[in-house]
C-alpha cells in the first residue's frame, strides 16, 4: 500500500474534492487535498505527489497560474486539469503550460480512471527511459575496460581527450585487445552518447554484401533486394560508426568510403538520392596498414582519412601487470552469472597465466578463466583448471613435431577466438576453408583442447 | 445482539431479491445478513440539475441512522446516483466504516436497452453489494478482473467479475471480519 500512488486533488469546491478523495481511496490511491491553489503550492514544496487534480476556475490563483507554480516547484509532477467550462483555448493553454490532459467535469467514472492510468504509465516509462540511460551511460563507462598498466594509462588519457571531440579515430590493437571496448568508451563519452553507436564488423562480410549493408539499398536494386533497407552510415546518424577490422576492407569499397567520409553523404545502391550523414567515424585493426599501404591492399588517402587520432592498444603480453586485476573482474562477471561463490586464483595457476604469452590477448584470457570456473568447481582455480597445463604444454613447454605444434597452436588460437572460426582464420592468416580441412586433419573438435 | 450485516431498502425495492442478496452475503462472508424495514425515497438528495440522487448526501445519512448492532448497514435503492465528481456511481461506500449505498438504476439491462432479465440483475446486484461491503472493510480495489473487489467503471465490468473475493481479497475480508467480530471491537 506505501508504494501506492500520491494524488493531490485541487479544487474549491468541497463536495468535488471529497468525492474526488472516496472515489480514488477505493483504488487504495493516497489522496491529498487542497482547497486553493496557493495550499496545493504550497503542498506540493512539502511532499512528492505523482499526479495532480487541479481545477481550473478557483478563486484567487486560478488553474493556470497554479499549474505555473506546480510546475516550477515539482517538474515531475503530471497535472490533470479539471472543469465545469471546457473551451478549446483553455485547453490549449493549459497543454502548452505543462497539463498532461484535461477532464470536463463531471467525469464519466472509467474517464478519470484511463487517465490516471495513462499518466501512471507515462511516468513509468519515464523512469525506465532514465534507468536504462542510466545503464547505458555505466556501460560506456572506463570501467569496462580494466587496467592499471602504464600502457593502459596512456590509452585512458588518450580517450579522454579524443572522446568530446569529432574526430576520426583509428584505433589498432592485437586480436582480442578489446578495440571495441575503447570505442565504445569514446562514444559514451562524447556529445554524441545518447545517439547511435553502430558497430560493423567489415572483415565478416563479403564485398558486396559489406557496401549494402554500408550504404543500403533500394528495392529492386539487385536480384533479391526485396525491401528498401537502411544502410548503417544512416542508422549511425548523429552518432558513432565503428568499422571494424577495417584493414580486411577491398580496394573497390576503399574507394566507396572514402566518398562517404569526405562528401559525408551516403548513396543507397540503386538510388539516385543523395542524403546528408552526420557519423562520427571510429576504425579498428589487427593489421599492419602501412605495410598493406606498402602493398597497395590499403589507399593510402583513406588511411590519412581515418588515421587522423590513432590509439595503440598494448597486447596483453607488453602490460602482464594487468593479468591479476583482468583474471579477479573476470571471476567476479562470471561467478556472478553462474550464480556461485567467488572463487580464488591459486598461486600456481597466477604463475602459469603471468609466464603464457597471451595471442589472443584480454579475450583469450577471459575465455580461459570462464573455462577454468566451468570445469573446477572448487573455490580456486589450480593450474589444472588452465587448459595449457591439461594439454601437457603450456607456456614454457612447447611440442617437439612441426605437426603437434601446429595443432596445439591452432587449438589455442581457436579458444583465444572463442571458437569464432572467422575470426581464428584470420588470426592464422589463412582462409576458413584452410582452417577447416587442418582441423578434419588433426581431428580438432570443440572441447578436446 | 450477534453483529450482522444490514440492507436496509430505500424507497420501493423488490423485497424477495433483497433476501436473496442477504443469504448470499451471508453465504460468501460468513456473517450474519438481515433486511431491514425500508426507507423513503430519498427526496433530500435529489438534485434537480442533474435528475438525480446525490449518493454522498445519502450515504450521510445512512451513517446518522445505522443501527449500533449492524457490522455493516447497506442501503439499496432504484434511484440513479451521482458524486458531484462523476457522472454516475453504481455504489458508494464509507470506507473502513459501516455504511453503504448502491443503486439498482444503471444495474438493470432496460437501462442498456435490454430486455428486462432478473437473474442478471440479481447477479449484477450481489456483486455491487459485496464490492462495497469489501469497502467498508477496507478492501481496496484489486486488480483481478474476475474478483469481485475490481472497480466497476462500466456495467461490462461488473458482468465480467465474478460474485465473490479473489483469494487475496478473500483472505483480506476474512481477517477484518474476524477483526470486527472479535471481542476486543463488541
Amino acid at each position: 500500500m506505501s508504494k501506492m500512488p500520491r494524488i493531490l486533488v485541487v479544487d474549491d469546491e468541497r463536495p468535488m474534492r471529497e468525492s474526488l478523495n472516496d472515489w480514488l481511496k477505493e483504488d487504495g490511491y493516497r489522496v491529498g487535498l487542497a482547497s486553493s491553489g496557493q495550499e496545493a503550492v504550497d503542498m506540493a514544496r512539502k511532499d512528492p505527489w505523482e499526479v495532480i487534480l487541479l481545477d481550473l476556475k478557483m478563486p484567487g490563483m486560478d488553474g493556470l497560474k497554479t499549474l505555473k507554480k506546480l510546475k516550477e516547484v515539482r517538474p515531475d509532477a503530471e497535472v490533470l486539469m479539471m472543469t465545469a467550462y471546457a473551451t478549446v483555448e483553455t485547453a490549449v493553454q493549459a497543454m502548452k503550460e505543462g497539463a498532461f490532459d484535461y477532464l470536463v467535469k463531471p467525469f464519466d467514472p472509467d474517464e478519470v480512471e484511463v487517465q490516471i492510468k495513462k499518466i501512471l504509465a507515462h511516468k513509468e516509462l519515464v523512469l525506465e527511459n532514465i534507468l536504462l540511460r542510466r545503464k547505458l551511460e555505466e556501460t560506456y563507462q572506463f570501467d569496462e575496460i580494466i587496467g592499471r598498466s602504464n600502457a593502459m594509462q596512456e590509452v585512458f588519457a588518450l580517450i579522454s581527450r579524443v572522446a568530446p571531440t569529432d574526430s576520426t579515430v583509428l584505433i589498432t590493437g592485437e586480436s582480442g585487445t578489446g578495440k571495441e571496448l575503447i570505442a565504445r568508451a569514446i562514444h559514451g563519452n562524447s556529445k554524441r552518447c545518447f545517439m547511435p553507436f553502430i558497430a560493423v564488423s567489415c572483415g565478416a562480410l563479403p564485398d558486396s554484401l559489406l557496401e549494402s549493408e554500408l550504404f543500403g539499398y533500394e528495392k529492386g536494386a539487385f536480384t533479391g533486394a526485396e525491401h528498401t533497407k537502411k544502410g548503417r552510415f544512416e542508422m549511425a546518424h548523429k552518432g558513432t560508426l565503428f568499422l571494424d577490422e577495417i584493414g580486411d576492407v577491398s580496394l573497390k569499397t576503399q574507394v566507396n568510403l572514402l566518398r562517404v567520409l569526405q562528401q559525408k553523404e551516403v548513396q543507397r545502391l540503386g538510388s539516385e538520392k543523395v542524403m546528408e550523414v552526420d557519423v562520427r567515424i571510429i576504425a579498428a585493426t589487427n593489421r599492419d596498414l602501412a605495410k598493406a599501404i606498402e602493398e597497395k591492399r590499403f589507399r593510402e588517402d583513406l588511411y590519412y582519412r581515418l588515421n587522423v587520432i590513432h590509439i595503440g592498444v598494448p597486447p596483453l603480453r607488453e602490460r602482464k601487470d594487468d593479468i591479476p586485476l583482468l583474471t579477479d573482474a573476470f571471476i567476479r562477471k562470471y561467478c556472478l552469472e553462474m550464480n556461485r561463490e567467488e572463487a580464488r586464483v591459486g598461486a600456481s595457476a597466477m604463475k602459469q597465466l603471468m609466464a603464457y604469452d597471451w595471442p589472443g590477448n584480454v579475450r583469450e584470457l577471459e575465455n580461459i578463466v570462464e573455462r577454468a570456473l566451468v570445469i573446477g568447481r572448487s573455490k580456486e582455480i589450480s593450474a589444472d583448471d588452465l587448459p595449457f597445463s591439461r594439454k601437457g604444454g603450456g607456456p614454457e613447454t612447447f611440442p617437439k613435431s612441426l605437426k603437434r605444434m601446429e595443432k596445439v597452436h591452432i587449438e589455442r588460437i581457436l579458444e583465444a577466438a572463442g571458437w569464432n572460426i572467422s575470426q581464428a582464420a584470420r588470426d592464422l592468416d589463412i582462409d576458413r576453408q584452410t582452417l577447416y580441412n587442418k582441423l578434419e586433419k588433426y581431428e580438432i573438435r570443440r572441447g578436446d583442447s | 445482539m450477534a453483529k450482522c450485516v444490514v440492507i436496509c431498502p430505500i424507497g420501493s425495492v423488490d423485497h424477495g431479491m433483497l433476501e436473496r442478496i442477504a443469504r448470499h452475503i451471508e453465504m460468501r462472508c460468513s456473517v450474519m445478513c438481515k433486511v431491514s424495514p425500508r426507507m423513503d425515497r430519498p427526496e433530500y438528495a435529489y438534485d434537480e440539475r442533474r435528475c438525480q440522487f446525490n449518493s454522498t448526501t445519502i450515504l450521510k445519512h445512512l451513517i446518522r441512522c445505522c443501527p449500533d448492532e449492524a457490522l455493516g448497514f447497506m442501503g439499496v435503492t432504484c434511484e440513479d446516483l451521482f458524486v458531484p465528481i462523476l457522472k454516475y456511481v453504481f455504489g458508494l461506500a464509507e470506507m473502513e466504516g459501516r455504511c453503504s449505498v448502491i443503486s439498482m438504476h444503471r444495474l438493470r439491462p432496460e437501462f442498456y436497452d435490454r430486455p428486462p432479465d432478473q437473474p442478471l440483475l440479481e447477479e449484477r446486484v450481489k456483486k455491487t453489494a459485496l464490492h462495497e461491503l469489501g469497502h467498508c472493510l477496507g478492501l481496496t480495489h484489486c486488480k483481478n478482473r474476475r474478483c469481485v473487489m475490481y472497480s466497476s467503471v462500466r456495467i461490462e465490468d461488473t458482468d465480467m467479475k465474478h460474485a465473490d473475493f479473489c483469494p487475496t481479497c478473500s483472505q483480506l475480508f476474512t481477517w477484518r471480519i474476524d477483526t470486527c467480530l472479535s471481542p476486543r471491537r463488541l
